[in-house]
């Protein structure tokens, strides 16, 4: 049997010295008979290792990986260059068949890995503290709202329109228990306008539901940059609390939410080394300012010293954690991504200061080239006026869905048809390019997209 | 100079002009920022360090060296399941086939994930005697929080929302309280007995038409399995509330008997212990549900169906709770989980748990004996199910080595220390999951390890560890002088 070092030899010798003359003895001592199943699961037979392979390589078959195509894809995930070195790092058994630093002397390789991580985030994203990690954007946006909840007493959340609409979706799910009443910001132009929002701001308060949070993404779900610094003030002007979730690679170009008054900054930490994995895992950035710290879901890793004054890291404040303080913790979460978080850190330590900055910069020339070329072609005009990162929302002349459909038999992925997030928006195509994505490859695009008009 | 033995931080290997990857050239004409976006928007600092590819590689392979995992030490964390994770799963996970994929690809370019991800929907419910699953749930925490929304869910759809309560053992893991209070439930104890199980008299006093759950593991925290539980479930149903199943101890039960058959209607599994997927320091894990027919309607969406032969996400569930993860949870831990089914057939199932249950009552055995007249006490009687939860209180008490310091110690004699002080109704509580993955001689060898320490000097165990890369790490100052950051 696959992966049992025991031989009948060495059981029957602890079989022996238990003094049963079977498994079955010890186990019908305990499991009822009438709980017992009978004959075996009904599973496909076992494989061997050469014969698994091959049954999988069948299913690897009908598959036709973004990363082998035309792809301009991205609304959440993004296919970015991964230096080799990360996989390589990232797949040392020390790390990965290690759990959670229960015992920190034993865990000092991840633990000063994780504690370098919430460094290079708050240096990031302009925060005080970070934690080691949530399971992916969405659920880190939703721990920041119950944060806020928590920090202010109140119940509102206020979504911008232009929010991932999924994880709109996972934070009505995961504060659904707490009371919370959501309300969205319309954004028609493809951004949150701060007259708009301190509209519906005083709305709430005089209706007597202030807001614990407003929430504002950056650059957006269309693709376009925020007023994070107005978003935030009008926030604060009503007594709640800013949370800006951002895509980090944009953060090598962009204003960090830590200088524009954010209050609480996530994302989605896929880009950050990590393949798309087909949407999971994720890595959920999650970083807020030094006087929340305590109220912070999550691990969290601390620097200080062992017996012998020597350096030395372990997790702390662990009475926020659900192992001490069980249902008056912070949060549940006890496994989280911190393979993933790993992975960041190295991406970053190779990225560095100015291939992060370069990362990024690539990224936005291409996608502004891409844009204009698009543009220029008859029936065809960008969505929006705002400044944009490397995502950018195209009006189609026939419906996206036609598009997306036609060009994939091509190998092309033209971009996400914005009608499956918006009914009704037939004609919306929400267009990534990446720093993966030559001028040939964007030029193919266009020729592609010029046959519609 | 940092001290001997401390690794500096890769912000001290910083070198302004280091370049640890070269980028291609701009390949598009270049257009300035300042004529893209305002120029009050573009950074102008960015904090990274800068550092050399072969220095951020050593930087690195160094900390790996100061990191214990399954692949270096025995590690038998009770409640983890630090069980082998097996090569081949790491090698299929890395196929571009399956890491490659976008979450939002039209469904007919990726056919094999969804093959896969029915599939395992399938193999879990036949695992666990359940009708439908979902694989959205990141981990087991996310797994019971989705449970305990579908059970929401399904009281509010008969008119019963006013059961605000969630019952949970006085012995279970954190998360299901923490769970329960996260859903806005009020969180209520029930007593374990002199045998370590649910007190059935304590829970019917609890029971009422106020209480919306009652959670369970089983084999519970002690190791110990609920021989009662099917009473348990009817006496709960009896009173219209439903039995969820914390799936996490499921290795010691494969092919041998399964939740659904014992009356829970809902439960959720832990990828990452039962079917082998790398701990990875902490995640990525993954806490599929699985549920009764009855409550299959409120699983998250989007789920799978068949439309002309092809496998769609379909959104086509309005009773649905919604969503708890953006896209379809942890595919590539799933992949994983699903690749060890197909290796191990339903006879190798139960052969690990046939193994787990094996392992773990030698191991308790040795223990018990050699450790009589030594402090070391089983708290709840033999046999064992796959693990087992010994106390140190009167070895502290003769000698004032406490669990913790008997932990350190193993550290010394290559051994990652099992859980300590967990669960909470034990006291000086060491919790011993061996897993089946483990020989008989590092069993011996283990607990040879425990019982010598038992009688050393107690001032070396109290110093310990004295070999670990770093020595007894001051806890009580991490948390007194916050520093979480460079």
């Amino acid at each position: 049997m696959a992966y049992l070092p025991n031989t009948p030899h060495l059981r029957a010798e602890m079989l022996s010295a238990l003094g049963v003359k079977s498994v079955e003895e010890l186990i019908d001592r305990q499991v009822p008979g009438k709980l017992k199943f009978r004959g075996l699961l009904n599973l496909p037979a076992p494989l061997s290792e050469m014969e698994l392979l091959d049954e999988l390589e069948k299913d690897a078959a009908c598959n036709q990986p973004a990363v082998e195509m035309l792809s301009f894809l991205g609304a959440g995930v993004y296919d970015h260059f991964v230096p080799s070195a990360v996989a390589r790092l990232v797949s040392r058994s020390e790390f990965y068949t290690s759990y959670t630093a229960y015992q920190p002397e034993a865990s000092q390789g991840m633990l000063q890995a994780t504690y370098e991580y919430q460094s290079l985030i708050c240096a990031l994203t302009g925060m005080d503290v970070a934690n080691a990690s949530n399971y992916d954007g969405a659920t880190s946006l939703a721990e920041a709202a119950v944060l806020c909840m928590s920090a202010t007493g109140r119940r509102g959340i206020v979504l911008s329109g232009a929010v991932h609409p999924a994880y709109r979706k996972v934070v009505e799910t995961y504060t659904s228990g707490l009371g919370s009443t959501i309300r969205t910001v319309p954004t028609p132009n493809g951004v949150t306008s701060p007259d708009t929002l301190g509209d519906l701001l005083g709305e709430a308060c005089s209706g007597g539901d202030p807001p614990a949070a407003v929430v504002v993404q950056h650059p957006n779900y269309f693709g376009c940059l925020e007023d994070v610094s107005a978003v935030a003030a009008k926030a604060h002007d009503v007594g709640a609390l800013c949370v800006v979730c951002v895509n980090p690679i944009s953060l090598g170009i962009l204003v960090p939410p830590g200088s524009c008054g954010a209050d609480v900054v996530v994302g989605e930490g896929q880009p950050l080394g990590s393949p798309m994995n087909y949407g999971g895992p994720l890595l959920g950035i999650f970083a807020c300012r030094e006087e929340h710290v305590r109220r912070m879901p999550g691990r969290i890793i601390g620097a200080t010293t062992d017996a012998h004054g020597r350096r030395a890291y372990c997790m702390t404040l662990q009475t926020r954690e659900q192992h001490i303080r069980r249902e008056r913790a912070t949060s549940n979460i006890c496994t989280n991504e911190a393979l993933l978080s790993l992975a960041a850190a190295v991406y970053l330590s190779l990225m560095g200061k100015h291939g992060l900055r370069r990362m990024a910069e690539l990224c936005i020339q291409k996608a502004h080239y891409a844009a204009r070329r698009i543009s220029e072609l008859p029936g065809y005009k960008l969505a929006f006026d705002a400044p944009f990162f490397n995502e950018f929302t195209v009006e189609t002349p026939v419906p996206a869905a036609k598009i997306v459909s036609e060009l994939s038999q091509e190998g092309i992925l033209p971009g996400r048809d914005l009608s499956l997030d918006f009914p009704g928006m037939d004609n919306g195509l929400l267009v990534c390019v990446t720093e993966r994505r030559t001028k040939a490859q964007i030029d193919r695009l266009v020729d592609a997209l010029s046959r519609y008009r | 100079m940092l001290q001997p033995g401390t690794e500096p931080t890769i912000a001290e290997l910083s070198a302004e002009g280091r370049v640890g990857v070269l980028l291609p050239q701009c390949d598009v004409p270049e257009v300035p920022l300042e004529e893209l976006m305002p120029a009050e928007q573009i950074r102008t600092d960015l904090p990274l360090p800068e550092v050399s590819e072969p220095d951020v590689v050593r930087h690195f392979t160094r900390l790996s060296q100061r990191n214990v995992g399954v692949d270096t030490h025995f590690y038998p964390l009770g409640s983890c399941t630090m069980k082998y994770n097996p090569k081949v799963n790491e090698e299929i996970a890395s196929w571009r086939a399956f890491s490659g994929l976008h979450p939002y690809q039209p469904e007919e370019m990726v056919q094999g994930a969804l093959r896969i991800v029915q599939s395992l929907e399938r193999f879990l419910c036949e695992v666990g005697g359940m009708d439908a699953a979902s694989l959205q749930p990141a981990a087991g925490a996310l797994g019971e929080f989705t449970g305990l929304l579908i059970i929401r869910a399904y009281h509010a759809d008969r008119g019963e929302s006013q059961r605000n309560i969630v019952l949970v053992p006085d012995s279970s893991h954190g998360t299901n309280p923490a769970t329960a209070a996260r859903c806005g439930y009020q969180v209520v104890k029930v007593a374990s007995d002199e045998r370590g199980r649910v007190d059935l008299g304590d829970l019917e006093r609890h029971l009422s038409g106020c209480v919306a759950a009652l959670m369970m593991t089983n084999p519970n925290t002690l190791g110990v399995f609920e021989d009662q539980i099917q009473e348990v479930c009817e006496l709960a149903h009896s009173h219209g509330v439903q039995v969820y199943c914390d799936g996490a101890n499921m290795n010691a039960v494969l092919g041998i008997c399964r939740p659904g058959d014992m009356g829970f209607d809902v439960m959720h599994f832990n990828l990452h212990k039962t079917f082998s997927t790398p701990h990875g320091g902490g995640g990525p894990g993954s806490g599929p549900v699985a549920v009764k027919s009855h409550l299959e309607p409120y699983l998250p969406v989007p789920r799978l169906r068949k439309q002309d032969g092809v496998l769609r996400w379909s959104y086509d569930f309005p009773k649905s709770i919604g969503r708890v993860h953006p896209f379809y949870g942890n595919f590539a831990v799933a992949l994983r989980a699903y690749c060890y089914i197909r290796q191990l057939g339903p006879e190798g199932l139960r052969s690990i748990a046939e193994d787990a249950v094996l392992n773990a009552n030698y191991l308790l055995k040795l223990l018990v004996d050699g450790g009589a007249g030594k402090g070391l006490e089983l708290p709840y009687p033999a046999p064992c199910m796959h693990e087992f939860v010994l106390s140190a209180a009167e070895h502290k008490k003769a000698t004032g080595v406490r669990t913790a310091d008997i932990a350190k110690r193993l550290l010394d004699y290559g051994f990652h220390p099992p859980t300590v002080y967990f669960p909470i109704i034990v006291e000086e509580a060491l919790m011993i999951e061996p897993t089946e993955t483990e020989s008989k001689e590092t069993l011996d060898a283990f607990a040879q390890a425990l019982l010598a320490i038992l009688d050393e000097d107690p001032d070396v165990v109290k110093n310990s560890p004295h070999t670990a890369p770093v020595s007894r790490v001051d806890e009580v100052k991490a948390a007194r002088e916050l520093n979480l950051r460079w």
